[in-house]
């Protein structure tokens, strides 16, 4: 279980994120939503150590975040950011073979969790071309890739933290990329997710937290939170929210 | 841009280059040597009992003078391929130098201390000159990058981007510390100056070995065993350190290791261009860009074009030398832009 406690970020003289009081539990996946610049990737960043908290801890387990060494936390936690800078020719299956470096799980046994990791993400065509040769969807899909292996197979315990891993995607594999992150679900791993579209949060997520200017303004279920009520006080947008036909979940459609 | 050959493929290749880089460099020179007589005179210095014919005129030259340059070109070649790719590495750029972060200019910059100094000090003694000079180009090129590393931490980390253009700075501060040294040098200052800064295998002695050998053998050693967070870097900073390493320690090793490497090499052999520059990138284009293959591989492509670079120095207006670092440059530079251009189609 990942724990933030009381937790709040500076940048300078700007508190960018407080108040943060989070669990991610085992099985769920925790959306995060809210408009550019409201702290969504601080809060990731501060989540998964990279940022230091000004305030307030983050728990992994009973242990504080800083205090677990490198391969072991690697081992529990994965981070895929927003975008990436790999500039090298790898072919696609050594990057996503970058996601087994903190194991020592042999070679055959690599390759297998690198082929279904590739398959996970709808990427298993794309092995032993260079990476890049690759489109930006592509790319993100084999990084979406690196970080399940890097957990797989998502057993209790494991966190993934995403940030927008459906931006470059097409509408199909911004599917598939979540129906990846829940099956890794239900594994019994963790997954926390920042996404921009209401719809994909609606249908994917068992929790989100709606966050305004650094502090949650709504933590809950999906039809707690996309009420048309608060999506305008913190997008401004009017909506209309109604059920899916089929699914049930809330639907929604911009005024 | 896929690799195009398999790793093992690829070291019996460059096992097989650097054996004849180093056979021909042996037996190539202002007095050539029969290649047969060149492998068992070699074979004799190595305590390996040859039969027959007189080797003695062979054995003198091997063993005075061609074989401490053979193994300082290995050596220097070697060193300069490996610190070129963990700088290329380090800035995860594939156009990225060793002497980026100071450190060439810096150990040019000792150097000349050293020579102009020793000039104006009436001389240094015979004996202990080259040691000296080599003393003060080491500790010129540790201290100008231990500044670069220094310029570029900010609340316990470093930035390699600040690192990179204080890396400029301080060679452009360290160019002009030169330039002064150049224009109050006099005429004999100026030639011993101007060969330095260009580069040389001339005047190699055993003695002069020790110390590359050691720093040489240390990086090689090293650095295979950052070969993982090597390729994890590649990644991105933080992306590597989701991945469990240490990233900040290793950004101080390697700048350390190259600090060590280049330092060594430039106070051995002078100023030698290209050679960390392009042979990561070529051997990358060979067998991509996986570390633990590609650290290996340039060592070993290094020290054989180290070697050729420097036959051809001393074959193109034999029996005069040209300095080595000239070579490097003319076959480097047009590679590099090649490789540039070929980017953009």
């Amino acid at each position: 279980m990942l724990r933030a406690e009381n937790l709040a970020v500076q940048r300078g003289p700007c508190t960018v994120l407080a108040d943060i009081n989070l669990e991610l539990r085992p099985g769920e996946v925790l959306g995060v939503l809210g408009p550019n610049g409201a702290g969504k990737s601080t809060l990731l960043g501060a989540l998964c150590g990279e940022l230091q908290p000004s305030h307030g801890d983050v728990w992994l387990d009973q242990r504080r975040l800083q205090d677990w060494p490198g391969s072991e936390r690697a081992q529990r936690l994965a981070v895929l950011p927003q975008t990436s800078t790999l500039n090298f020719a790898f072919r696609v299956e050594e990057v996503v073979g970058m996601g087994r470096l903190p194991h020592a799980s042999g070679r055959l046994r690599d390759a297998q969790i690198i082929k279904q990791a590739l398959e996970a993400a709808d990427a298993l065509h794309l092995a032993g071309r260079s990476y890049l040769a690759l489109s930006g969807g592509e790319r993100q899909r084999v990084h979406l890739a690196r970080v399940l292996a890097q957990l797989w197979p998502g057993g209790e315990g494991q966190m993934l933290l995403l940030d927008e891993p459906t931006s470059m995607l097409d509408p199909l594999h911004q599917h598939t990329t979540l129906q990846a992150a829940r099956a890794f679900v239900e594994q019994g791993a963790a997954v926390l997710v920042i996404l921009h579209d209401l719809n994909l949060a609606a249908r994917y997520c068992d929790r989100l937290l709606l966050l305004e200017r650094g502090r949650p303004h709504a933590l809950g279920s999906p039809e707690d939170v996309l009420r048309a009520e608060p999506l305008q006080a913190v997008f401004g947008l009017e909506v209309l929210v109604q059920r899916h036909p089929e699914r049930g979940h809330p639907l929604i459609v911009a005024r | 841009m896929n690799p195009v050959i398999r790793p093992r493929s690829l070291f019996i290749a460059l096992g097989l280059l650097l054996a004849l880089a180093l056979w021909l460099s042996l037996a190539l020179g202002p007095v050539s040597l029969p290649l047969l007589d060149t492998l068992k005179a070699a074979l004799r210095l190595l305590g390996l009992a040859q039969p027959g014919d007189d080797l003695a005129q062979a054995e003198l030259i091997l063993g005075q003078i061609r074989l401490p340059r053979t193994l300082l070109g290995l050596l220097v070649g070697a060193v300069l391929a490996l610190c070129g790719v963990a700088m290329q590495g380090l800035f995860r750029n594939p156009l990225a130098d060793p002497g980026l972060i100071g450190v060439s200019s810096g150990a040019a910059l000792g150097a000349s201390i050293a020579i102009v100094g020793g000039a104006a000090l009436g001389g240094l003694p015979e004996a202990f000159a080259p040691y000296l000079l080599s003393l003060f180009a080491f500790i010129g090129g540790l201290g100008v990058t231990a500044l670069v590393y220094r310029l570029g931490r900010r609340d316990g980390e470093t930035n390699v981007a600040t690192m990179l253009l204080a890396g400029i700075a301080l060679t452009a501060l360290a160019g002009a510390a030169i330039g002064l040294f150049t224009y109050l040098a006099d005429d004999a200052t100026l030639r011993t100056l101007t060969f330095w800064n260009l580069g040389s295998l001339n005047g190699a002695s055993y003695a002069r070995l020790w110390p590359l050998l050691l720093v040489t053998a240390a990086v090689a050693l090293w650095l295979p065993r950052r070969a993982k967070a090597l390729n994890a870097l590649l990644l991105g900073e933080s992306e590597a350190r989701h991945l469990g390493f240490a990233v900040e320690r290793i950004k101080a090793e390697l700048v350390f290791c190259t600090a060590l490497g280049v330092g060594a090499a430039v106070a051995a052999a002078g100023m030698i261009g290209f050679i960390g520059l392009v042979v990561p990138h070529l051997v990358r284009l060979l067998v991509g860009p996986d570390h633990r293959v590609l650290l290996p591989a340039s060592a070993l492509a290094g020290a054989s074009l180290l070697l050729l670079a420097d036959l051809a120095a001393r074959l193109v207006l034999a029996p005069a030398e040209l300095p080595i670092g000239i070579v490097t440059a003319l076959i480097g530079a047009p590679f590099f832009l090649y490789l540039l251009l070929r980017g953009r189609t």
